[in-house]
């Protein structure tokens, strides 16, 4: 049977409030109900104003990246059950917000856009597949599976202290392509990610890889962007250690 | 305030894999084009695909796109178009290898080919044993599709209006002249016009409660099209995957069982051996649904509740990690079960439209069962019914139709727009949306669209689910038509203009409403069993009165069919066994 459980959700309306403010709800939550469950619970039987995105609800989306209890993560990938009440749960830190969890995501996009997050595969196309072995495919494997939610922009605390920093997803994207065999372009985005607001912003704080919904291993894919940038001459040698 | 207008010489709904294919195709032929969604690109229900992409590619035994088009026929009970099917089947091939080419992460070989395996129904020399025909990226390979056309077209340059919602098709005369939308972040009205205008919106599972799909799955495209005039085909055949992770319908992949997955009962008999004695746990979705809920209904369900279990336990660590990494995550994370060592619980779940806006190979939709095109009006994707799945579609087909079609319609439409001049709308065309998104937002009555909505999934997966009676599809239908009676009185209690997202549910409410009664009195109407379309109280395939496609029409508040004829060129319908 279904108990309830208390959710606190930090609601904004951009005409009325001047800040946000935490709104309690009775929620009434099953074994398997998710964060995302709560909050569809709350805007389809108490309150039809909530806003806040989500999709496909078990996490390949990207949509429902919020903060809660204070971490941040995947709404529809946190179990209820596995949280203390009450629930808090705010928009993603670091992004302005547009409405209730709603966040401009804008800036998050334009800087992954900023490293050329395409494969450029020169003129030399073959007729069949690239041939691409195993250990070839591995070098960049783990970047592909970045779902572009953003928590790792919002969790890191050089983002969040203000300093000019491109993030760890737009370096995460870097890698994925500077890593791909098939790839001509390496050395235009290593520049990009040579700049002083690119990878060595990084200060090693680990909170990318600790609230990844995908398990990217962010900053040790942050770390070998840094030495290929001082190995390559990028940056100047001492800079790499951060 | 008159809504602002936006010029385009081609504009695509939707930024699933069809939607941005085609755009991608007009980027790279200079033509000017936007791409509308509801959601950011990403975010997509493409992404959700899990399995592969199927190409008689033979890089691991030797394969045939005949034989591909052969399974697909047979797979879609010999409904599909087979002129459509077999372009499919060839061009699968050219398809995956542009994919490849723009940076698809493919599992490889130990050479660097393009790694394979095999799927359901998939055959080598038309129906001998399984063969390896699926291309993947692990198990996410939607995902790694879609971010790689959406790469691609941030590339090529194309524009993208992100979370704005399509309310309206406008027309000069016969032509398609644009879409009329509301912009979720600021609610304002916009216009696009446009040379050539695509449906890509994908399916519409949200009419069924227990789903794989995405809460954005609510066919908006479909229902524009319905209300334009247009027909809808085959609505009656949607496809029920026979593994959703139980209770919460998550999709686990059929690539666990192309990896050696067994789906057990409580006995912990493998009874795919009693319906498909020679493809097994590999038989096409119809068939294993069927099979699972069979043995539901004899009580062989796992200590008797309503779902099997699906046994990884005896796969090799390594297969679980490298090749169908997601599915053994969301047993973990959603269900708490660990695939290593316990059975994973699974019951069917609403998972695929093979019905949907009939276009040619072209993408160009045709109203009537003539053939005829309606002029720079395409439509692509899940949305779309080539047909090239029939009345059953086949596991990683639906990647290769979205690309192959979705390719072939930007081609299309870019030769469109560079030989047609533009056309005209009326002044005022976004009147009629503004009027009734007024109304939606004025009427006062109690209604929640949620709890419409509930009442709605409810009714359909009770009454147009796995098995169908007259008795069962006219009881929804019914229900369907009462709630639709009923929406007059939904109710928006937000007033905002800002992410008014009850605004925008209570829209997608009327689609899925509109979208389960035409499934609904389409699956009445069938009276024959043929691939997922299975009528207790007509059990048999009846070719003499029932080898056409359904066309449905709104007319005046009624639903009116008719018949279509299936194109056979190939392979005469033969009894379907595996």
């Amino acid at each position: 049977m279904a108990d309830t459980v208390e959710f606190r959700v930090m609601r904004f309306d951009p005409a009325a409030d001047a800040e946000p403010r935490e709104v309690s709800y009775e929620v009434r939550a099953g074994e398997r109900d998710r964060v995302l469950d709560g909050l569809n619970y709350i805007k389809w039987h108490l309150d039809g104003t909530l806003a806040y995105r989500r999709s496909c609800a078990h996490g390949v989306c990207g949509s429902d990246a919020v903060v809660i209890n204070g971490t941040v993560g995947l709404a529809c990938k946190k179990l209820i059950r596995d949280l203390e009440p009450p629930i808090v749960v705010g928009a993603l830190a670091t992004f302005p917000v547009i409405k209730d969890l709603v966040v401009d995501l804008e800036p998050f996009f334009a800087a992954v856009r900023r490293v050329r997050p395409w494969l450029e595969a020169g003129e030399a196309i073959p007729e069949r597949e690239f041939l691409q072995p195993p250990a070839e495919l591995e070098a960049f494997m783990d970047g592909t599976k970045c779902i572009l939610c953003a928590s790792c922009v919002a969790a890191c605390p050089v983002v969040r202290r203000g300093t000019p920093y491109i993030g760890p997803a737009a370096v995460v994207q870097g890698h994925r392509f500077i890593n791909d065999s098939r790839d001509v372009d390496g050395e235009t985005r290593l520049r990009l990610l040579a700049a002083p607001d690119g990878a060595n912003a990084c200060e090693n704080f680990f909170e990318c890889t600790r609230v990844c919904p995908r398990g990217i291993l962010v900053t040790r894919r942050i770390n070998e962007i840094k030495s290929m940038l001082a190995a390559g001459g990028y940056v100047k040698g001492e800079d790499a250690d951060g | 305030m008159a809504p602002k207008e936006h010029r385009y010489d081609a504009v695509i709904v939707g930024a699933g894999g069809a939607g941005l294919f085609a755009a991608l195709e007009l980027g790279r032929a200079g033509v000017k084009a936007a791409v509308i969604s509801k959601l950011y690109p990403v975010r997509s229900h493409t992404g959700a695909a899990q399995g592969g992409i199927c190409a008689a590619l033979g890089n691991r035994e030797p394969d045939e796109p005949l034989w591909h088009m052969f399974d697909t026929v047979k797979g879609g009970d010999y409904l599909a178009d087979q002129d459509a099917v077999e372009i499919m089947c060839d061009e699968a091939p050219g398809v995956v290898f542009d994919l490849e080419h723009m940076g698809v992460p493919f599992n490889r070989t130990d050479d660097g080919k393009i790694d394979q395996r095999p799927f359901g129904g998939h055959t080598r020399n038309f129906g001998v044993a399984p063969v390896r025909r699926a291309c993947y990226a692990a198990d996410r390979t939607g995902a790694m599709v879609l971010h790689t056309l959406y790469q691609q077209c941030l590339k090529a340059g194309v524009e993208f209006f992100d979370e704005v919602f399509v309310t309206g098709l406008l027309f000069d005369g016969e032509r398609a002249a644009g879409v009329v939308a509301l912009g979720q972040r600021g609610g304002d009205f916009l216009v696009f016009r446009a040379k050539a205008v695509a449906l890509a919106t994908g399916g519409w599972g949200r009419i069924f409660r227990v789903t794989s799909n995405a809460h954005a799955s609510t066919g908006d495209g479909a229902a524009l099209a319905l209300r334009a005039g247009l027909p809808l085909q085959d609505m009656e055949f949607y496809q029920f995957h026979p593994t959703g992770l139980h209770g919460i319908g998550i999709l686990v992949s059929e690539a666990a069982r192309g990896e050696g997955g067994i789906l057990r009962n409580d006995g912990g008999e493998r009874f795919m051996e009693k319906y498909a004695p020679r493809l097994l746990d590999l038989a096409p979705r119809d068939m294993v649904s069927r099979a699972v809920y069979q043995e539901i209904k004899a009580g062989r369900g796992l200590g008797g509740a309503d779902y099997v279990g699906l046994d990884l336990t005896h796969l090799d660590a390594e297969v679980l990690d490298k090749k169908i990494p997601e599915i053994t995550d969301f047993a973990r994370v959603y269900l708490g079960v660990e695939p290593k060592e316990e059975m994973i619980p699974v019951a069917p779940t609403a998972h695929y439209a093979m019905g949907g806006v009939p276009p040619t190979v072209n993408g160009e939709v045709t109203p009537d069962e003539r053939g005829t095109v309606a002029p720079g009006l395409y439509a692509a994707g899940e949305v779309a019914c080539v047909s090239v799945h029939g009345a059953n579609r086949l596991g990683t087909n639906s990647l290769l139709d979205i690309l192959v079609f979705g390719r072939r319609t930007g081609r299309a439409m870019a030769a469109f727009a560079q030989e047609n001049g533009r056309p005209e709308i009326a002044p005022g065309a976004a009147e009629p949306t503004r009027e009734a998104i007024g109304r939606l937002r004025r009427q006062g009555g109690g209604e929640s669209a949620a709890a419409v909505r509930d009442e709605m999934q409810a009714a359909m997966d009770e009454g147009v689910s796995v098995f169908r009676t007259a008795e069962s599809t006219a009881r929804a239908a019914a229900k369907v038509e009462e709630l639709l009676a009923g929406y007059e009185r939904v109710r928006v209690s937000d007033e905002s203009s800002t992410f008014n997202t009850e605004l925008t549910e209570a829209l997608e409410l009327g689609n899925l409403l509109a979208l389960a009664r035409v499934t609904a009195e389409a699956a009445a109407r069938r009276t024959e069993s043929r691939g997922a379309h299975s009528r207790e109280d007509y059990p048999e395939r009846d070719d003499g009165r029932w080898l056409n496609h359904s066309l449905c029409y709104y007319k005046e508040g009624r639903l009116e069919f008719k018949s279509k004829t299936v194109t056979v060129t190939r392979f005469e319908p033969k009894p379907r066994v595996y």
